[in-house]
């Protein structure tokens, strides 16, 4: 039962390898926020399905091998990210770079799929305002989208910084962040897969 | 090139809202006029709008509650009158207007009133009670901070420039859709709320992590005060329910601006959806308001009673209990919607236990001040008011909580009296209990009492006569929010209430002249130890108003009440033996200056100025890039400084200050 005023020795100090812990846990506490944002959508999506106002539904939309394909490409870029993240941690500079570069790729083939399949959607008749149920596909798959687009811009800023800095912990401690959030869309995808796609084509 | 925006959009057409403009415009040129005489700007623009310190962000966040306080009463006085005088006539207030009143009024009192308030008290107090030097991310909370601004600069800007929304402040659709209602109004409302609510995202993790990982050395969960606690349950809130509300507002603009149809009556809408998100998100709101003020009472009720507060594993439990809680009982707001009967017990009966943790609160304090020696400095006359007031209102929440009663006070202005009995003296007597026990830590002088205890009286009598009215009108079967109205028998009471109204006016100048007069009298008033209460937790400790680092030395804990630990080892205000380098957040501009992009983002997203957007949401993104690639956000304060800074109040603490 005591405070003791302790001599400045400072042992107590915030050392710096501390406040990347604290950057750590403010962004798994904003994916947790984020994944609040995609429950609701997908509720949103639950709820509006049956909603097509005599417009076309899922069944006569989705096109499986399009849906495949964008779940190869971003499945199979997790992957490559979560080399990027071995190499980082290895310090290898090159290779992050290269595993990097690959993630953009299949990130950029990713959406590229989508906006076709939207443009697509859209010049059919089938937009966004057809329907309730349109409406919540293209928000639900779009804000997806939008996440991975986002990413992606992301992963250049990184990459620059790779380049220009190094892997410095700074450096190292963002591309970590970065890790986190594209693992992250990649599980919001595989639940886009199974709510959306699957049952709409089955 | 400007969108819809044209000079029509100038509130020419009645002259109550063109001089509500003038006054708005005149107020803003006024505070201008005052700044530049004072050759001020420079100074709070170094010293305050670019600070990344907690405290100052905590002072701007109150101020910023208190001048949108005056805003939301003038709306509330506006009702009060209208209402008093229109039987069977059309008063003096256009339908129109009315409504836009009623609509602002709400959203200013939640979103730029009590959410500022209590985020400025949780900056101001925690990091301190917690004993560490700064949030975790002291960028993200001036961002915070300027987003709310933007938030409620809108709000204000559509009193000038365009309408604001008439749809109250929930915006239900149909209603807020573009069909019914194709105006800006409803839309400076969603861009108000998404963009303050982005800012309240960005605090509630802020505060989770500092909260969780920067609690000084000995500082166990278990040792936390009660402020922190509820500020911790809040926090969580804040994180995990505004989420909805960026959902609800989301896609309500979604529908408005690229003609969507979530919420629309035809095309497969669904504007029950929208009722659900926008609860989900708005009853752990409730919670979100409500917990912190419980925090003060709690610290305010140990400290002036002499007495450790009781209860304390209880009452902490007790928070965490109504923080989940909470999440598990929005349907309440809407039980005639038309869910089955099941559906509807289930939250009826949800409702009523949360209202268990809260009665266990009541007891602690209660039985806290039983045998206590009591003060009644203004903040314990807040607090004694509160557990008095605040347990009728309980009461007919309970009440509400049945659905078969629901059904018959729903939209009733029983309602109205049941929800501003919580939130005035639940909420608004909390914060200002808080902001009087916690301005001589902020500023180092305390506030004038004779002034607080007469806001006090003026507040607790004005609110009973303007509110219990209404539950007497409410069963008496008067619709909220009405215009006019044609029964006689109502009148009488929304005469009272109007006094009521008047006297809560009263209150609110005794608040103004006590600043005035405290600021005057400073000098009599000083705060040298920066103890003025005779404290028990760790934010007493140090200087007020605290030096940049709080802490020159971080203290180690091993009780529960530090400081009255410290008192009574005799080690109270010891100089250390020496000091070390103190590492501290550079000021930064890029807050600001993204909280003025917002501003103008949204402003551009009201008027469909869609390349002025664009404009705006690029520089913000690259604000954000740069600042997070920064790499030296940093200084270092040498221990030769920090020597200097503690020497001069040990010295003033030594000789009174003179």
């Amino acid at each position: 039962m005591s405070v003791s005023v302790p001599a400045a020795s400072g042992p107590h100090e915030v050392e710096a390898s501390d406040v990347h812990e604290q950057r750590a846990l403010g962004f798994w506490l904003y994916l947790m926020g984020d994944a609040v944002i995609f429950a609701l959508l997908f509720m949103t999506y639950a709820i509006m399905v049956g909603n097509t106002a005599a417009g076309p539904t899922g069944k006569a939309l989705f096109n499986l091998n399009n849906t495949i394909s964008e779940t190869a490409l971003l499945l199979i870029s997790s992957t490559t990210f979560g080399f990027a993240s071995i190499a980082s941690r290895e310090g290898d500079r090159r290779s992050v770079l290269g595993w990097l570069l690959i993630t953009f790729i299949l990130g950029a083939g990713f959406v590229t799929l989508e906006i076709r399949e939207f443009t697509g959607l859209i010049a059919r008749g089938a937009g966004p305002d057809r329907s309730g149920f349109l409406s919540a596909f293209f928000t639900l798959v779009g804000t997806h989208g939008t996440h991975v687009s986002v990413g992606l811009i992301w992963i250049l800023i990184l990459g620059g910084q790779v380049i220009a800095k190094g892997l410095t912990v700074s450096v190292a401690s963002r591309l970590y962040r970065l890790g986190l959030f594209w693992h992250f869309l990649d599980i919001a995808w595989v639940g886009i897969f199974s709510v959306v796609y699957l049952p709409g084509l089955l | 090139m400007f969108g819809k925006l044209t000079l029509d959009a100038l509130p020419l057409y009645s002259a109550i809202a063109a001089g509500g403009a003038a006054i708005t415009v005149g107020g803003a040129l006024l505070v201008m006029i005052v700044i530049t005489w004072l050759r001020s700007w420079k100074y709070l623009w170094t010293e305050w709008f670019t600070s990344v310190d907690h405290k100052r962000i905590g002072v701007m966040y109150i101020v910023l509650a208190l001048i949108m306080l005056l805003r939301g009463f003038v709306d509330a006085g506006m009702m009060r009158a209208q209402q008093a005088i229109a039987l069977n006539s059309d008063g003096y207030l256009p339908p129109e207007h009315f409504d836009q009143i009623f609509s602002s009024h709400g959203t200013i009192m939640i979103f730029f009133v009590a959410m500022p308030f209590l985020t400025g008290l949780v900056n101001i107090a925690v990091p301190l009670q917690i004993g560490t030097r700064d949030v975790a991310f002291p960028f993200l909370n001036s961002l915070s901070l300027w987003f709310s601004v933007s938030g409620a600069a809108l709000v204000m800007v559509s009193l000038v420039i365009g309408k604001f929304s008439t749809a109250g402040w929930t915006g239900y659709p149909p209603f807020s859709g573009i069909e019914y209602n194709a105006g800006v109004g409803v839309d400076y409302w969603i861009w108000a709320l998404l963009i303050s609510g982005v800012g309240t995202t960005l605090t509630g993790i802020n505060f989770i992590v500092t909260i969780v990982k920067r609690r000084a050395p000995g500082m166990t969960l278990m040792r936390m005060t009660p402020f922190t606690w509820t500020a911790l349950c809040t926090a969580i809130l804040m994180a995990f329910a505004f989420p909805a509300l960026t959902v609800a507002c989301g896609l309500l603009a979604l529908d408005r601006l690229l003609g969507m149809h979530f919420f629309t009556n035809a095309q497969g809408g669904n504007m029950m959806n929208y009722i659900n998100l926008f609860w989900i998100w708005g009853h752990p709101e409730v919670y979100i308001l409500i917990l912190p003020a419980f925090g003060v009472f709690s610290e305010v009720v140990a400290t002036f009673s002499r007495k450790r507060l009781f209860g304390y594993e209880s009452l902490v439990y007790a928070t965490a209990a109504i923080a989940i809680l909470s999440f598990t009982v929005w349907l309440h707001h809407f039980f005639t919607m038309g869910s089955s009967a099941n559906v509807n017990a289930f939250f009826g009966v949800t409702t009523m236990i949360i209202a268990v943790p809260t009665g266990v609160k009541v007891f602690n304090w209660l039985l806290t001040m039983y045998r206590g020696r009591i003060t009644f400095h203004p903040s314990m006359l807040w607090t004694v008011g509160f557990v008095v007031t605040f347990v009728i209102g309980g009461m007919t929440g309970v009440l509400l909580a049945m659905p078969p009663a629901d059904f018959l006070m729903h939209n009733t202005t029983f309602l109205v009296a049941h929800f501003h009995n919580m939130i005035i003296p639940g909420v608004l007597f909390g914060y200002f209990a808080g902001y009087m026990y916690w301005f001589p830590k902020a500023f180092g002088f305390k506030l004038n009492e004779a002034w607080g205890k007469a806001a006090f009286w003026f507040w607790i009598t004005g609110f009973y006569l303007a509110f219990m009215p209404l539950y007497a009108l409410g069963l008496m079967g008067m619709p909220r929010r009405m215009e006019h109205y044609n029964d006689p028998a109502w009148q009488p009471w929304l005469i009272a209430a109007s006094v009521g109204a008047a006297l809560i006016l009263v209150g609110i100048i005794c608040l103004v002249v006590q600043l005035a007069v405290s600021i005057r009298d400073r000098r009599a008033a000083l705060d040298l130890t920066g103890d003025p209460w005779d404290g028990r937790t760790l934010e007493w400790a140090t200087s007020s108003p605290p030096p940049a680092y709080n802490f020159a030395v971080l203290p180690e804990i091993n009780d529960r009440e530090p400081l009255l630990d410290m008192k009574q080892r005799g080690v109270v205000f010891k100089k250390p033996s020496g000091y070390q380098d103190i590492e501290l957040p550079r000021n930064t501009a890029v807050g600001v200056v993204m909280g003025g992009l917002s501003f103008v983002l949204g402003f551009a997203m009201v008027w469909h100025i869609w390349w002025l957007a664009a404009v705006c949401g690029l520089a913000m993104w690259i604000a954000l890039v740069v600042r997070a690639s920064d790499d030296e956000a940093e200084y270092v304060l040498p221990a030769s400084e920090v020597a200097r800074l503690e020497e001069a109040r040990y010295q003033a603490m030594a000789t009174g200050g003179s």
